[in-house]
């Protein structure tokens, strides 16, 4: 019997249940606050199955943006063209999928991706233009182009030059028994447990194979840039091109490399805009995403599941701002918590200056909470940016970009 | 013992430049075998001649015999020579074991990293050969003596039978020198070879088995360690007669010039880099400043050019206190300035040479009034410089960065002595400059003593020290150690000094 | 060196043409006539009222340009300028709108507050990096963010813009007639009056930068850094300086439209000033000529354009042909830079073959 209790505890499950990580223990901990200020505030929709899926949809374009720039980065090269590969993947995606069904207007976006991340790659890497002009003047052809084909080809077929035909939607997934499980319990009005399921509904009820598919592009980035061969290559070519080259990589051919994938992810991300949020190419759907997918690269500290983190707290923002600007409120109230909760933490363990730092900035978000009625719209779209710069000025040593990051490299020639 | 590496008539050339030419050389295998050499004297083209990285223009080269001509690194690597840079080829947000097998990464199926065999393998090198390395570390938390045995774990991961060390010491203290020897030692215990530069005489008696000298793109000798000396082997670098001192008749006179009395600076992480300086140069007088490299040279020279700030202690220039001065009003009160690094701090690369010779006069006449530049006035006597200097160039017109190393210099020179300041800072003003070009400077460094000028030189080529100074100071550590005669000093008491040491 | 000049006139000539080429394919494939085409949009572009319409457009573009090429004088690349553009146009309308002044005085201050606004939008990217390190080009793009937003924000009619009645554009008040600057008829059009300080731009511009210590200090800490502060230059602060000048200057661009056409700030002031900017820099090669020039090509382009939907060619054509030259621009800069460096460096090369280094002083001492 005792023998069965400790095959039992020694389980791998079991103790990984019993000792939760760090990540769990995070995510329970949000849950509690989030509920929390659910009951406090009344404002409901933020623990909701209809804002969790708006979530995930306004996480994945900022996430495959992110992973755009991230392979980019991490070979060495800045992508400032990844709004101009997201916009080529719009509309690919949508005519494609017009003609063809969704999936192949994904295949054909993520195809046109890599096209336009080589080009920029031969531009940048090979003859050695600035990385910002290649990058802007991508993303202004890109814009041209897709005005110019919309004009030609969508006006015949309903659309017009700035708005496609309606196209297929991609499949979704609603995973039987839970998810009617899950909406049941939500609807019970339960502390916690009707706030947990709400938000899990949103995850498993009518989710587009897309983007379970595009989620996995995350742990598939980091296994291949840590685990394999090619990925670690492609990172030092970033980090010590001199080296690398002398050690026989071809630092040109990993950066070309590097790019093509950047740009196939920026344009799949574009693509989930029209095919998957929406179901119709519009002029100006991008937004400005593949300057925020920058960001996300940043505030993720060059790691794939960093840009996972920001795209999602950049996706949540998005989400409340279109949804119900009222939650914005309510989310400030889980930062203040959550805050003062590390601030707690900090002091208690010791950390008096992380402690201080963080009181400042808790005090000055409780001052916005108990001041100001309603964040503006307006402040709420530029949050990432704002974020961004901050994460840079504040948390600067602790961020590892690349050593040689939109430094140029020049291949060393037959003879000196 | 059998001959491993036999180099025969190797030539290479630059554009302008003979790296090397005429060069031969023999390594048996199982050795130690010292390359010294003073700056420009070819040791580095040799190098990379035999790792690979250049092809030779002519000549060959014997490896156990065979002749081989490599294309790459690579190609080198096959043949088991590998390469321990001076700057250490690592990138520092990667782990040790991933810097290691970064190029020959064992694999499986689809290209996955086989982690844990490149891990035994490299903990059984470092075992064997006693490398202290950790292979999960990143290497940005490792210091300067970890990162250099990462880099040998590196190419004997490899599988290096020849091991090419450039100035392997120049980086390290005292005690990371004495490992580093140590582990050399070890791995010739197990039959490898080694090839090392340097231009340190005492460390290379110490270590070599045997000594091959270079001096202006070409082997002169090659010796055994106990059939020679030091003074045999500094003849042998510097070649024929030491360069005479100029005219030591005049003496200087004792009006001060530049006198820094206590002055401290701290670093950022609150690390005194000086630490109560006092010294003093006198009109016509050149003092030297000798001392290994990283120990407050450089912040010495930054302070005087107002450059950093310093926390303690008085700076003055003909008695006006400048230690609150911004740098260009210190330049502009007489102060000339040669940086160590010319390519980086004393030139625009991309600018034509006659923008060059503004720069660090863009507020004397009669480059400028102060807010206008008088660009013929420019023209005119970057002209001056180039005739007077004997700067090799088709014209003034041309970009700073097509001139050989030498003529940068020599303009450099010529720009920051026009004017004829009362005080000029010479850093390393012949590093890495042909032989010509060095015995011009130098001569143009004497006439502007004879003529007044005080003269801040700073320097690690002791000839140039010995040769020029009316007085040596040794600087370690940041503090002053020593000021003393050139003419009576031996370099033993000056090498002491050196290292700190009271005499 | 006189194939260096030829190279330097020949590439952006080059660039023009495969541009041209370029867009020729596009039409051809559509099936339209190019050079229908392109007779169509000069016979447009040229009539007398568009020509008009076309120089007020130019002197918008060349501020852009000029807002540019300052930056790039120092190796600064400032996407910043439609976010300094923005908000600055936009206080100098709302301070303009509210104070009354007397004519020329209201005007100066309109200029006044727009080159401050702008010019400290500017600094804030150049405080970043002299500070902390931070790329221009990332914080730029992330300011252009926050300043639309703060626009935004602010132009909605419970802050401090207004709303007229049946329409749903947004503006904010009509600035007094004390703060207009009247326009000059020419071509029976009216030619903004701005123009003339663009000139004046232009030329101050010119002779700073090249003829003076300041501009010199400018340009050598965008050659070297690190040579600039050795040579007693204070680096750091020509960093925040020229980011500060370049959005004084950004802040300008919208000032020929606010004080001679509109009268107030809308959502409908035009943006992609940053884009443009920095092509007709790139094409001007920053000299201000140069730029006068391809502004004029740019405003061209773009009014011309007009025409093309008539002969049933998507205007967009244009935008991908200005797409197409910047990029065939900076790649033909980039060869001729790869060619002149190699030929400079052979003919250096040869004229300074060391002699000293050839000769061998001693024989080989043998073990």
């Amino acid at each position: 019997m005792t023998d069965l209790l400790n095959s039992f505890l020694r389980n791998r499950w079991v103790r990984k249940i019993a000792s939760p990580s760090r990540f769990t223990l995070f995510v329970v901990a949000l849950l509690i606050i989030v509920s929390t200020v659910r009951r406090i505030t009344g404002a409901a929709d933020i623990t909701s199955a209809g804002l969790s899926g708006a979530t995930l949809r306004f996480t994945i374009p900022l996430l495959m943006a992110g992973l755009g720039g991230l392979w980019a980065e991490r070979s060495g090269v800045i992508n400032i063209g990844l709004e101009g590969m997201m916009i080529a993947g719009t509309w690919l995606g949508a005519w494609f999928a017009f003609i063809y069904g969704p999936w192949v207007g994904f295949l054909a976006a993520a195809i046109g991706g890599a096209v336009i991340g080589l080009f920029h790659g031969i531009l940048v890497v090979r003859i050695g233009i600035d990385q910002a002009v290649s990058g802007l003047a991508i993303n202004i052809l890109a814009l041209g182009a897709a005005r110019y084909l919309s004009g030609i080809l969508f006006p015949s077929r309903g659309g017009d030059i700035s708005l496609s035909p309606v196209v297929e939607q991609t499949p979704t997934l609603t995973v039987p028994g839970i998810s009617p499980l899950l909406g049941s319990i939500a609807d019970k009005n339960i502390f916690l447990l009707s706030d947990g399921a709400g938000i899990l509904s949103g995850f498993v009820t009518e989710i587009s194979y897309a983007t379970i598919l595009l989620l996995l592009a995350v742990p598939l980035s980091t296994w291949i840039l840590w685990k394999t061969k090619f990925g670690l290559r492609l990172r030092f070519c970033g980090e010590n091109p001199v080296a690398a080259e002398s050690l026989g990589v071809k630092v040109y051919r990993m950066r070309y490399m590097a790019l093509a994938i950047s740009g196939m992810f920026a344009s799949v991300g574009g693509a989930y805009l029209s095919l998957v949020a929406s179901q119709v190419y519009r002029e100006g759907q991008t937004g400005g995403r593949g300057f925020i997918g920058l960001a996300t690269v940043i505030f993720g500290n060059w790691r794939p599941s960093g840009v996972l983190a920001g795209s999602v707290l950049f996706g949540v923002t998005d989400a409340l701002r279109i949804r119900q600007p009222t939650s914005i409120h309510a989310a400030l109230l889980v930062v203040i918590i959550a805050g003062s909760i590390y601030v707690i933490w900090a002091f208690a363990t010791g950390r008096m200056k992380h402690g201080v730092r963080a009181l400042m900035a808790t005090s000055f978000i409780g001052l916005i909470y108990l001041t100001v009625p309603e964040i503006p719209r307006e402040f709420v779209s530029f949050f990432p940016n704002l974020a961004t710069i901050l994460v840079l000025v504040l948390l600067a040593q602790r961020l590892k970009p690349p050593a040689m990051l939109a430094v140029p490299y020049r291949e060393r020639e037959e003879t000196e | 013992m059998s001959t491993i590496i036999d180099v025969q008539g190797i030539e290479k050339k630059y554009p302008g430049v003979i790296a090397n030419y005429d060069v031969n050389l023999k390594i048996e295998s199982g050795e130690i075998h010292a390359i010294i050499g003073e700056n420009g004297a070819g040791k580095s083209t040799l190098m990379k001649i035999l790792y690979g990285l250049v092809a030779p223009d002519s000549g060959r080269v014997l490896i156990n015999g065979k002749k081989v001509s490599f294309k790459s690194p690579q190609d080198a690597m096959e043949l088991g020579v590998g390469m321990v840079h001076q700057h250490f080829m690592l990138a520092d947000n990667a782990t040790v074991l991933e810097n290691v097998i970064l190029g020959s990464e064992p694999t499986s199926t689809g290209g996955v990293i086989q982690f844990e065999a490149a891990r035994i393998k490299l903990l059984e090198i470092a075992e064997k050969y006693g490398l202290n390395v950790r292979p999960d570390q990143l290497v940005s938390e490792l210091g300067i003596g970890e990162r250099q045995r990462v880099e040998i774990a590196k190419v004997l991961y490899k599988g290096a039978k020849i091991l090419i060390l450039d100035e392997p010491t120049a980086v390290l203290v005292p005690q990371e020198v004495k490992a580093l020897f140590e582990n050399l030692k070890e791995l010739t215990s197990h039959g490898l070879t080694i090839i090392f530069i340097s231009h340190k005489l005492d460390e290379v008696l110490a270590m070599a088995n045997s000594i091959t000298v270079m001096r202006s793109g070409t082997t002169v000798a090659s010796v055994e360690p106990k059939n020679t000396n030091k003074g045999e082997l500094a003849k042998l670098m510097v070649g024929g007669e030491l360069p005479k001192r100029g005219d030591t008749s005049t003496k200087p006179s004792d009006e001060p010039v530049l006198s820094l009395s206590h002055v401290s600076c701290l670093a950022p992480d609150q690390r005194e880099i000086l630490s109560d300086v006092s010294l003093t140069v006198h009109k016509g007088e050149i003092l030297g400043i000798a001392g290994v490299a990283g120990n407050g040279q450089s912040e010495l020279i930054e302070t005087i050019m107002g450059l950093i700030k310093i926390d303690s202690g008085t700076i003055t220039i003909l008695n006006v206190d400048i230690s609150a001065l911004t740098s260009r009003e210190i330049r502009d009160s007489g102060v000339g300035y040669i940086p160590q690094d010319r390519q980086r701090d004393g030139l625009l690369m991309m600018a034509p040479l006659w923008e060059n010779r503004i720069l660090g006069h863009q507020s004397t006449p009669p480059i400028s009034n102060g807010f206008w530049v008088n660009k013929s006035a420019a023209k005119i006597d970057s002209e001056r410089i180039v005739k007077e200097l004997d700067v090799r160039t088709p014209s003034i017109n041309v970009m700073a960065a097509a001139l050989s190393g030498g003529n940068q210099q020599k303009f450099i020179v010529g720009r920051e002595m026009s004017g004829d300041p009362n005080l000029l800072i010479a850093s390393q003003p012949t590093r890495g400059v042909d032989v010509g070009a060095q015995s011009l400077i130098w001569n143009k460094l004497i006439e502007a003593r004879l003529s007044g000028m005080a003269i801040l030189l700073i320097s690690s080529d002791l000839d140039e020290l010995f040769n020029l100074s009316d007085r040596l100071a040794v600087i370690s550590k940041g503090k002053i150690v020593a000021v003393l005669d050139p003419e009576t000093t031996t370099p033993e008491q000056l090498g002491l000094a050196m290292t700190g040491e009271k005499i | 060196m006189k194939s260096r000049n030829l190279l330097a006139v020949l590439a952006p000539l080059g660039a023009i043409a495969f541009s041209f080429a370029f867009i020729s394919v596009i039409l051809i494939a559509k099936g339209s006539n190019p050079i229908e085409v392109v007779k169509s949009m000069a016979e447009y572009g040229f009539a007398s009222r568009n020509l008009v319409a076309e120089l007020n457009i130019a002197s918008t573009y060349y501020i852009a340009g000029v807002a540019a090429a300052i930056g790039f004088k120092m190796n600064l690349f400032n996407i910043g300028i439609d976010g300094q553009y923005r908000l600055a146009v936009f206080f100098a309308a709302v301070i303009g709108g509210m104070v009354s002044l007397p004519p020329v005085l209201h005007v100066a201050l309109i200029i006044f507050v727009a080159m401050a606004v702008g010019g400290l939008w500017g600094a804030l990217a150049g405080y970043l990096k002299v500070k902390r390190g931070i790329s221009e080009v990332i914080s730029t793009i992330m300011l252009n963010a926050i300043a639309a937003g703060i626009v935004a924000y602010l132009l909605q009619p419970q802050q401090l813009g207004e709303q007229a009645t049946g329409s749903n554009n947004l503006n904010t008040p009509i600035i007094d007639s004390s703060g207009w600057l009247p326009t000059i008829p020419i071509l029976g059009g009216e030619v903004h009056g701005f123009i003339i300080f663009s000139l004046l731009i232009g030329l101050a511009y010119w002779v700073l930068l090249n003829k003076s210590v300041f501009g010199f200090n400018l340009r050598a800490t965008g050659f070297s850094f690190r040579a600039a502060r050795a040579g007693g230059v204070n680096a750091s602060r020509m960093i925040l300086i020229t980011m500060a000048l370049s959005g004084a200057m950004a802040g300008l661009i919208g000032m020929g439209t606010l004080l001679s056409q509109t009268h107030s700030y809308s959502i409908s002031f035009p943006s992609g000033f940053a884009f443009t900017g920095l092509a007709l820099a790139l094409l001007g090669r920053n000299h201000p000529v140069g730029i006068a020039l391809a502004a004029f090509f740019w405003a061209f382009l773009d009014r011309s354009s007009g025409v093309l939907d008539l002969n049933g060619v998507p205007r967009e054509i244009i935008t991908i042909m200005q797409g197409t030259l910047i990029l065939s621009i900076v790649v033909a800069y980039q060869l001729v830079k790869i060619v002149n460096k190699k030929q400079e460096q052979k003919f250096v090369g040869k004229a300074t073959l060391p002699e000293s280094n050839l000769v061998k002083t001693e024989g080989v001492v043998s073990k």
